[in-house]
Formats: structure tokens, sequence, C-alpha cells
């Protein structure tokens, strides 16, 4: 099994499908034995969120830490106390979904210092190149160095999360693989995963698959 | 069409409207459709365009009033107590016979409401909004990809018939992710010899206005116009039929309110029952004589919407009241689930 950091930090372009693989990897990290809790820390887009899937990881006993006003059509950017909490305190595993680009890692700042002094962590770049603004790793690079400016935290490795929803092929993902290694080669950071969707288990031939479950759309 | 990409439907607007050679944005951040303008930031500057975040909506609408007075393909984008303060200029837009795209991406109301989707812009987008007599062409997309499309469209209809056209989406069409496949670069081939660009000491100069001290003048422009009007009534209709040629029950239901209205025509189908659904794309110029023409086999007639029930009269009006016409409806920003929306149609086939 992968070799769980005490605190895993998952940044990313926004919309590069951070708060799902947040999801994803805390119920790993369950699944794994390990006590584990989740801290939405998403201040740009109050849309999407982590809360949203709250009583699933709640009934698999994994603890959500939610801003104040999630869910609540409140669109106040104030982060939770508890964080200070789950940084500080190290009884158990933490999993941090930040905001989408520069602006979302911001909100890593105050966290920054304890994260960095404990020195057990991932800082995931999460990525889809199947995203716009993120077609290539060089465009990639470019997002990447904007959050890594916002924030003292370094990088240690990257997501491979390219999808394009529900209509994703297990070619869709595979055509991505020389693109995530190239950026491999531009940042010097390694792969730790290329996340593949439940559904498609079994038919998408690469190393380090994390296999992850989607939400579903009433539409 | 290009290979798919996963966007959101507010980027997926903003890219199209590069794509149809819109190089002027003005807007002002407001959730649910703040990507649009983030998005446009992050572009117009890489290809030479210009994205402004104005000091308000009312800058921004009056701004995007002077780029289409020189004929060049402009916009703004908002939610909806943003869209409420761009009335004034929307309405001088119209009287000016000016072409510009307005994106509306709607959340729950009346007042600060919530950010949660919404249909209850429906009136304002539909009948006016802003004084006098005028109209937009009003699109209403139902997916990413028709977030994209709708939006080349929009401009071309506008720039086609000299009127603003309005794109009337919803925070879920806005905020949710589905690949899409964007359209080409096209170039903006129509003429627009009304614009003022200067004369170049050629020709006589062109004025932009929508003020006309002589009655009979301004008289004589609403007259003009509304003929343009009927025009786009006559040739722009668009919408799309599901299972409507047996239906007992017609659903009319449009944007994200036609998606959840589909499965339950589907779910309502296995039951036996005849349902079918009918979703504007248009909402003005509305669909009227296709409903008037099932309003002669259908047995009623369910507007579901995420309102009080707004679109509910352009139905009835459409058909004439002929057949009974019942609301299916959530608002606040909550959206009706297919087992409502199938509980409405089952209700219905009992009382007809």
């Amino acid at each position: 099994m992968y070799d769980f950091k005490r605190v895993s930090l998952f940044c990313g372009h926004y919309g590069s499908g951070k708060t799902n693989l947040a999801v994803n990897y805390a119920k790993a990290l369950r699944a794994a034995g390990r006590e584990a809790a989740l801290a939405d820390i998403d201040i740009v887009n109050p849309y999407f969120r982590s809360k949203d899937s709250e009583a699933e990881l709640r009934s698999l006993g994994i603890d959500v830490i939610s801003l104040p006003f999630a869910n609540t059509s409140v669109d106040l950017p104030s982060l939770p106390s508890e964080v200070y909490g789950l940084v500080q305190r190290r009884d158990r595993f933490a999993v941090l979904d930040i905001g989408g680009d520069d602006r979302g890692a911001l909100a890593l700042g105050r966290f920054a210092p304890y994260i960095a002094e404990e020195n057990d962590y991932d800082m995931f770049f999460v990525v889809n190149f199947y995203r716009p603004l993120t077609r290539t790793a060089a465009a990639a690079l470019d997002v990447l160095r904007e959050i890594e400016a916002a924030t003292p935290l370094r990088f240690t490795s990257i997501i491979n999360n390219s999808n394009l929803g529900e209509e994703t092929a297990p070619a869709d993902i595979e055509k991505t693989f020389p693109e995530a290694q190239t950026l491999r080669r531009l940042t010097g950071l390694p792969v730790a995963f290329t996340s593949v969707c439940e559904t498609l288990r079994g038919r998408v031939t690469g190393e380090n698959l994390f296999y992850i479950s989607l939400q579903k759309k009433p539409f | 069409m290009s290979e798919k990409v996963l966007m959101k439907g507010n980027e997926a607007i903003a890219e199209a409207a590069i794509r149809a050679g819109c190089r002027h944005y003005f807007g002002y951040p407001i959730t649910p459709q703040t990507e649009l303008a983030a998005y446009m930031s992050k572009r117009m500057p890489k290809i030479g365009g210009v994205f402004l975040q104005a000091e308000s909506e009312i800058a921004a609408i009056n701004m995007v009033y002077g780029v289409a007075g020189t004929g060049k393909r402009v916009m703004t984008s908002s939610s909806s107590p943003g869209v409420s303060l761009k009335q004034e200029g929307i309405s001088y837009i119209a009287g000016s016979d000016l072409p510009a795209l307005i994106v509306n991406v709607q959340r729950g109301g009346p007042g600060l409401g919530g950010i949660q989707p919404s249909q209850s812009d429906y009136f304002q987008a539909t009948k006016g909004g802003g004084h006098g007599d005028y109209h937009l062409i009003v699109l209403t997309p139902a997916s990413v990809q028709e977030m994209a499309d709708l939006t080349g469209l929009a401009f071309d209809l506008a720039d086609k018939y000299r009127m603003p056209a309005m794109l009337l989406a919803d925070g879920t069409t806005g905020q949710m992710m589905e690949p899409v496949a964007l359209p080409e670069e096209a170039p903006v081939l129509i003429d627009k010899p009304w614009a003022v660009t200067g004369t170049g000491m050629a020709r006589r100069h062109n004025i932009i206005n929508s003020l006309y001290l002589q009655p009979d003048e301004l008289e004589k422009m609403n007259f003009a116009r509304f003929e343009r009007y009927a025009e786009v009534e006559k040739n722009e209709v668009r919408y799309e039929s599901f299972l409507t040629e047996d239906a007992d029950i017609v659903i009319v239901a449009f944007g994200i309110a036609a998606r959840v209205s589909k499965n339950a025509v589907v779910a309502a189908r296995k039951e036996g029952i005849k349902a079918g659904l009918i979703r504007p794309i248009t909402v003005w110029p509305f669909p009227k004589q296709a409903l008037s023409d099932l309003a002669n086999t259908a047995k009623g007639f369910i507007s579901v919407e995420l309102s009080m029930g707004q679109m509910i009269e352009d139905v009835r009006l459409s058909i004439h009241d002929r057949k009974p016409v019942r609301l299916c409806n959530r608002a606040g920003g909550m959206i009706p689930s297919p087992d409502e929306v199938l509980a409405a149609i089952r209700k219905m086939q009992e009382e007809v």
C-alpha cells in the first residue's frame, strides 16, 4: 500500500478534481486502518464541497471539518479553527482539500509553518489534462508554479486525475500518460497515482492506479 | 469539432465566446458565474482582448453598450441580482438596436437570495426587465455542450437582428463539469454599416442613440423594431421534442429542469404512462406553435420550473388554455428530483 504521510494536501487548478480525490483518499486511509480526518479549506468555490460527502465519510468513521458556512448559501471564506488542532496535534492522519489555483492555496498559509516543521506531508498537485487551461504539461507547470508561489510548502508529487467525467473511456486516461511523464521531467516530481473511476476497474493499463468513486447526479 | 475537454459550464461560455470572435468582456464577480470572468481574465490578455472588471454591474453593461456601438462582439455576465442592476443598460442597448450578449447564471431570489440554482428570472429575461418595448433573444442551455454552442449562436443572432441576446443559464449548468467539444474559431463575417468606426471622411457619421424627442419618430422606431422581432419569432424558435408524438402528458421545461424532467419521462414511460417533453431552447421566441399543435392530441401539460411558476404563463397562452396546465416547481435554489416530477406526471394521469 502507499506510504501515507501524516498530512496530505490536495492542490491544483480549480476543477481538477481535488475535492473528489481528497474524499476518496480519506476513504483509502480509513480502509488501511488509519484514523483520519478530512478538512475542507476551499475558500474559492462554495458550490461543490467535500461536505456533500460528509454523511458517507462519518459513517466510515472519518471526521469531516468544513468551513463554518459550507452549504448554507453564505459565501463567506472563513477558515474553521479545528484545522489548527488537526495540523498541530499530530494524533491522526489529516487530508486537506485546498481551493483551486494560487488563490485557493493562500488559505494554506497560516497552517504551513506547522506542516513544514513536522515535515511528514504529501502535497499533491492534482492535474486533469482534459481541463482547458491545463491541456499540456507546460500549461500545468504554470499553474503549479503559481500555487507554489502562494505557499511556503513545496509539492511532493503529482496525481494524474485526467478524465472526461462520465464519458471517460480507458483510452482517454492512457492517452495522458506521456503528458504526465513530461510534467514529471519538468518538475522532478514523481507521479504518485493515476486516478481511475471504479467503473473502469481492470480496463486501464498503467502503474499506480488509484480507484475512485464519483457522486451520482440526479440529472 | 476539436477533441473534447472537461469544462465547467461557465468556462465553456467564456471559451466559446472567444472562439465566436468576442474580444471584449466587462463584468463584475458574483457567485455562481465567477468562473466565467476568471476564465476571461486569464485568456483575454493572451489573445489581445479586453477583460475589465468594472466597478459595478451598471458600469459593466454601459461599457458593453459602448463597445457594441463600434460593432465589435462584446459581452457581460452576472447572476440574478447583478443582472437586475444591468437592466437600464440593456434597455438602452435594445433601444439603440445594438447586438450584445448578456449571460445570466441564475441564482435564487428575490433580493440577495442565495447562491444555489434558480430559474426565477424568466419574466425579467423574456418580458423586458428594463423599461420600454423591447425583447431579448433568450437562449437556455441544458448542458455544458449547449453552453458553448448557444453562446456562438447568441452572438450570430444578435448580429443578424441587431438586438441583444441573453444566455439564461442557472447555477447548476454554470458550475457542473461535462465533456465538451468546443467550436472551431470562426471569423465574424457579418457587415455592420451602422457601426461607429470612424468615417474616414468618406461617409456621413453614424449615431448610436436611443433618444428620440419627436414622438412620431420614436413610434416609427418602435414599429420598425417590432417588425424585426416578428422575423425572429418566425425564424428563430428552437426547442427539443422528446417522446411527444403520442404523449398524453407533455412536460415543458428548460435548462436543468428539463434534464430532471427527461429522466422522469423515461420513468413514466416504463410505467406505461405516455409522457413526453418539450424543452424550449429559446424562451423568447417561445415555441408557441409546437405546444399549440400538441394541445390537439395531449391531455394535459406540466410546467416544471425552478421558480414559483413563470414560464407556465407562456405555456397557457400558447395553448390558449385548451388543456389543463399544472405546475411542478421548487424555488429558492432547490431542484426538483426526477421522483417529484414523476409524481406530478402520475397525478395528472389520474386527473385527465
